[in-house]
């Protein structure tokens, strides 16, 4: 069997190969720095040396004099422009070159434009700035960052998730914990490097920069450049890793279209690895109160959860991942808090399962200290807490599939063989632990739109303004249309990564499977409408089959009773050569203004914790086996397994390499990935990949996945739950019990490192 | 990146006479303004950052003396010519045979496109990867003298406990250095007074009061070839090198170690430390303290204690004592039960 191709279950799609996954392997996929631009000049960022206070004077003689340098943007050039604003396509209000005033390291002092990417990246070295600085605020307990609560800060986080009375049933808990964790600064780094290309041709400027959202993109390009947004193109065909890192445009994109105008040619500015960490958004450092009280039998009484998290001086980027934690199990109260602390940094975003993935860990790390104090297993101890119904509002699952994955991981596993004792297992002079922990990541949609042409030779093509981040969705939206019309994959073509597509929303939340797919599978729908009833019409080829349910398949129509007709011969019958639709999905609940609002490049989430019916969730189990040498202590992963039930699975492979990948992330998480302040004046340490360590292939050895079969018709119509953000959730936890489980040292801040264990 | 003048000299005496510019006798090879280039793996990465400023880069790769390029191996010495790759070193069958730890000191190095690169005296001559070296925006005694070190009181969790002065605590991060410091290797160089020996141990310089001068050698000398000598203890000998990550990480505690025993006795024992030393570092005293005993848990542990009496540690690199000493008894036991 080849492991890529998981064998299809229930409600599982074919695991058809990648439409693009030749292109990519054989370096023929065009990034969007790669497109080939006529006449192109390179553009090269000056960045501050300070966290805080102003830029009193700006030397740029000596860039000016480097040979081929074009010309140097900085204050003032920005004047005629609005400046960025935070949110969902905003990554920071920081309006770098409107205003001198420095909010964190490494901010944009300057642009160099020069005909060369050599020249400009020399006269960027030689940008000096003079400053007035002020003693920055590094992180948590830093002299002068300042606290506040979270709740109303910003649209995720309306207020803070509680139910019953948590004082009361935490104080007369038979069995309880009180612990903190944390988790660390964590930084993107796409192998593809951050880059902005702007091209005006006279009014029109067209923007080749990797994105997340070209539709959110366009419309705030154009706010910030004052123009009309139909003037505005973004083209992002291929995206080298996204994780949340390309959804919000940065200050950049404006400053690249304004070069370009100025030097009336193509500027492309890739940023170089270093700058990326304070010119793009990042996960900043989290930590966590966790209190749990129970009962003898292990039932959850009480469940606290307060969160500090740091974000930027003038934004409130809010992670606030109560929502899934307080729903997790069936406690009898639920008490969070959540508190942002405001730093001089550059303004923290998405990145894979932004809320659950810190707020998870800290939960079920402190699950599994429960289980440890109530003397049960981990596994038992969250099968006694299974709700029927989440806690907070008391509204049903759609569907939840949790119990079933932790019996297929534990039995894949082979968990019954773990002997529970701290430091039991052994092989040779490495110490062998394991652990497990549960996913989890919300089930949403958001408003999509996707034209569908079919034509009378059978060719299809997909358009639809999403984006192909690696996750494969091009390929199964190409599945969605090739199923839906009958047609072979080989005859789908699939558009995505351009503004001047049928809008979709910000490829992030995993929602793109669902809200492209379900645009898809409607357009498909208007498609067959019109073939069928062309077919079953007085002089159609089907005339008299109008009662019969009709399909589509193998480039035929196919009715009840047997009778079938050729795609071909319903199209001459029509007297046409294609048939073109364009189609508009929302979910259930969606507002009247919610598809106006996807032309305006702004997202209406539905699902999650979020509909009245009842809240949607997509679960796993993972389990880990570590080994810890005795001497030494440094940990490795030798195998892990997850099994995730997520709704309808479009493609075995697609969703395979997801969940594989974010386990591979997980481990990460649990081990290696931290960027280091020095927090004398905080600035990031360790800014590139010599330092900022990744998983590498030797650290990855077994990872298997299971699928488990799960159907969902309330989620969407395509019946899919988004599994991209799932499989990263809870890996870390899984990682930290099972280093427990094998030294009996409990590290609750990550990453888990020797410096840990050795003492 | 500034432009910088590219010169591909013939021979070593062509490359040596090209270097020896007056500026060559007065600063540090790193300080030079002509500069010599051979896998390019460490100073390319260097000028691209701005830490590492040459006008003039002379490429070693295009001297003609084979030599340069080959192992030689007889019975009592490995002869590596200076531009042998670490992979062609790690992948060599009778280095391998003959001294495991030469080999595996290479094998756990780096990457495998970066072994293929990468020159053997290229290699040992690579600098520190101190954070605060590499981004010239911080206060750095070696890259920048007298400058100060933003490393002492900053995020210094990579950074030495072994070596360390006021002025630099930056890491000497190679691992073949560590086997051939272990092995008393010898070094030979060429310069404009003609050739001469430098025994390993005295090529890398202590930082002291002048962190930026790293070596012995002058800006117009070329290492030529690299000498260990075969002796009783290198069939038995190994890198126990211990990282973040299982493969392509510098070494947070590294042991190299050579012992010759006569049945559970060491008769003598050649021990070097990496990745918690200003440069490659021979533990002598532990060497002594295991001298003559029997291999048994004490024995091993105070050797370790005395390879780390002088240690000095800060705010983020505290483990690397207990790390470090672990890390030598261990392979102390996986050496002495390798099967030779």
């Amino acid at each position: 069997m080849n492991q890529a191709a998981p064998v299809p279950k229930e409600n599982q799609g074919e695991p058809v190969v990648r439409i693009d996954g030749r292109l990519k392997v054989t370096g023929q996929a065009n990034y969007p720095a790669d497109i080939a631009t006529a006449n192109v000049a390179y553009g090269a960022l000056a960045t501050s040396s300070i966290a805080r206070g102003k830029v009193s004077k700006l030397h740029t003689d000596d860039a000016r004099a480097v040979p081929g340098v074009l010309d140097i943007i900085t204050y003032g050039d920005m004047d005629k422009t609005d400046k960025p604003k935070f949110g969902n396509t905003g990554a920071s209000s920081i309006a770098p070159l409107h205003d001198r005033t420095i909010f964190h390291d490494g901010q944009i002092i300057a642009m160099v434009v020069a005909e060369t990417f050599e020249a400009a990246e020399e006269a960027a070295m030689l940008i000096r700035a003079d400053y007035e600085d002020d003693p920055p605020s590094a992180s948590f307990d830093s002299k002068g960052a300042k606290v506040e609560p979270a709740a109303g800060k910003s649209p995720m986080l309306k207020e803070d998730v509680k139910v019953g009375d948590f004082d009361t049933a935490y104080a007369s808990a038979a069995v309880k914990i009180d612990q903190k964790y944390s988790t660390p600064t964590q930084h993107h780094n796409p192998i593809e490097l951050f880059s902005t290309t702007a091209i005006w041709q006279g009014d029109q400027l067209t923007i080749q920069e990797p994105s997340q959202n070209v539709t959110g993109w366009k419309i705030e390009l154009a706010r910030q450049l004052k123009i009309d947004p139909a003037n505005v193109r973004i083209v992002s065909p291929y995206v080298g890793g996204a994780f949340g890192s390309k959804g919000p445009m940065t200050a950049r994109t404006a400053i690249v279209a304004i070069a370009a105008r100025r030097v009336g040619r193509p500027v492309r500015c890739v940023v170089s690895r270093m700058q990326a960490f304070n010119t793009q958004t990042y996960r900043a450092e989290t930590r966590h109160r966790i209190r749990i009280g129970a009962g003898k039998d292990g039932r959850i009484t009480a469940f606290g959860h307060e969160g500090w998290e740091v974000t930027s001086r003038p934004d409130s980027y809010v992670v606030g991942g109560t929502s899934a934690t307080g729903r997790m199990y069936n406690y009898g109260s639920v008490l969070t808090h959540i508190s942002l602390v405001h730093a001089d940094r550059n303004t923290p975003g998405y990145m894979r399962s932004p809320p659950e993935t810190p707020y998870v860990y800290a939960l079920e790390n402190a699950m599994d200290e429960m289980a440890v104090a109530l003397r049960m297993d981990p596994v038992e101890f969250r099968r006694v807490n299974e709700p029927e119904k989440e806690p907070i509002g008391g509204k049903p699952f759609s569907s939840r599939s949790l119990v079933k994955c932790y019996d297929q991981a534990a039995q894949a596993f082979g968990w019954s063989k773990r002997d529970a004792a701290v430091g039991s297992m052994r092989d040779g002079d490495w110490l062998v632990g394991m652990g497990c922990a549960t996913a989890i990541y919300p089930t949403a949609s958001a408003p999509c739109a996707a034209r569908v042409r079919l034509t009378a030779d059978g060719q299809v093509r997909v358009q639809c303004g999403s984006h192909e981040i690696g996750t494969g969705v091009r390929t199964v939206a190409g599945q969605m249309a090739a199923e839906r019309l009958g047609i072979g994959m080989d005859k789908v073509s699939v558009e995505m990564g351009d503004s001047a597509l049928p809008p979709a929303p910000v490829s992030g939340g995993s929602i793109s499977t669902a809200s492209v797919c379900s645009a898809v599978l409607k357009a498909c729908d208007a498609v067959r409408g019109k073939l069928f009833a062309a077919a079953v019409a007085g002089d159609g080829p089907l005339a008299g089959s109008g009662n019969a349910k009709l399909e589509m398949e193998q480039e035929k129509i196919v009715a009840s009773g047997g009778k079938s007709a050729k795609l071909s011969d319903v199209f001459k019958a029509m007297q046409i050569g294609a048939i073109e639709e364009y189609a508009e999905f929302a979910p259930n609940g969606s507002t009247p203004e919610a598809l106006k609002k996807l032309y305006a490049g702004q997202a209406e989430f539905h699902g999650g914790d979020q509909d009245e019916d009842s809240v949607k969730y997509a679960f796993g189990a993972e389990f880990v086996e570590v080994r810890v040498n005795s001497y030494t202590r440094e940990i490795r992963v030798p195998r892990i397994v997850g099994a995730f039930a997520a709704g309808r699975i479009m493609n075995t492979r697609t969703a395979r390499s997801q969940l594989m990948g974010g386990m591979i992330w997980g481990i990460g998480q649990a081990l290696h990935e931290a960027t280091e302040i020095d927090r004398r004046n905080a600035r990031y340490v360790n800014r590139d990949l010599q330092d900022y360590l990744v998983p590498v292939n030797a650290d990855v050895k077994q990872v298997d996945v299971i699928l488990v079969p799960e159907i969902d018709l309330d989620v969407n119509p395509a019946g899919v739950k988004g599994l991209g953000e799932l499989g990263n959730v809870g890996t870390a936890a899984a990682v930290a019990s099972a280093v427990y489980h094998a030294t009996g040292k409990r590290i609750r801040d990550l990453p888990i490192r020797i410096d840990d264990l050795i003492a | 990146m500034r432009p910088f003048v590219y010169e591909r000299p013939t021979s070593v005496s062509v490359a040596i006479a090209m270097a020896s510019h007056v500026d060559a006798r007065h600063v540090a090879p790193t300080q030079a303004n002509t500069q010599f280039i051979a896998g390019g793996t460490n100073l390319a990465d260097h000028m691209k950052l701005g830490v590492a400023q040459p006008v003039r880069l002379l490429d070693l790769n295009t001297l003609a003396e084979p030599a340069l390029r080959q192992i030689r191996v007889t019975d009592d010495t490995i002869r590596f010519g200076a531009l042998v790759r670490m992979g062609e070193a790690a992948d060599n069958n009778d280095v391998k045979h003959r001294c495991p730890l030469l080999a595996d000191s290479l094998k756990f190095a780096a990457s495998g496109q970066l072994r293929n690169m990468a020159s053997l005296a290229g290699n040992v001559l690579q600098r520190t990867r101190c954070e605060y070296f590499r981004e010239t925006s911080w206060a750095c005694n070696k890259r920048e003298p007298g400058s100060g070190c933003a490393a002492m009181e900053g995020f210094n969790r990579q950074h030495a406990v072994l070596g360390t002065s006021d002025a630099c605590i930056a890491t000497y991060h190679g691992d073949f250095a560590q086997a051939l410091i272990a092995l008393d290797a010898v070094v030979e160089v060429e310069g404009r007074h003609g050739p001469r020996k430098i025994p390993f141990a005295r090529l890398h310089r202590l930082p002291g009061d002048t962190p930026d001068i790293e070596t012995d050698l002058a800006a117009d000398e070329v290492i030529v070839a690299i000498d260990v000598p075969l002796e009783a203890w290198s069939r038995r000998s190994r890198y126990l090198k211990i990282r973040d990550r299982e493969s392509y990480a510098f070494a947070l505690a590294s042991a190299a170690v050579a012992l010759d025993m006569d049945g559970d006795t060491v008769r003598q024992a050649r021990i070097a430390l990496g990745g918690v030393a200003t440069v490659p570092w021979r533990a002598r005293a532990a060497e002594a303290a295991l001298q003559g005993k029997v291999m048994e848990e004490d024995v091993a542990e105070k050797a370790a204690d005395a390879a780390f009496a002088d240690a000095k540690p800060r705010e983020h690199n505290a483990f690397k004592v207990p790390l470090g000493k672990r890390t030598l008894v261990r392979a102390l036991f996986e050496t002495r039960d390798m099967k030779v």
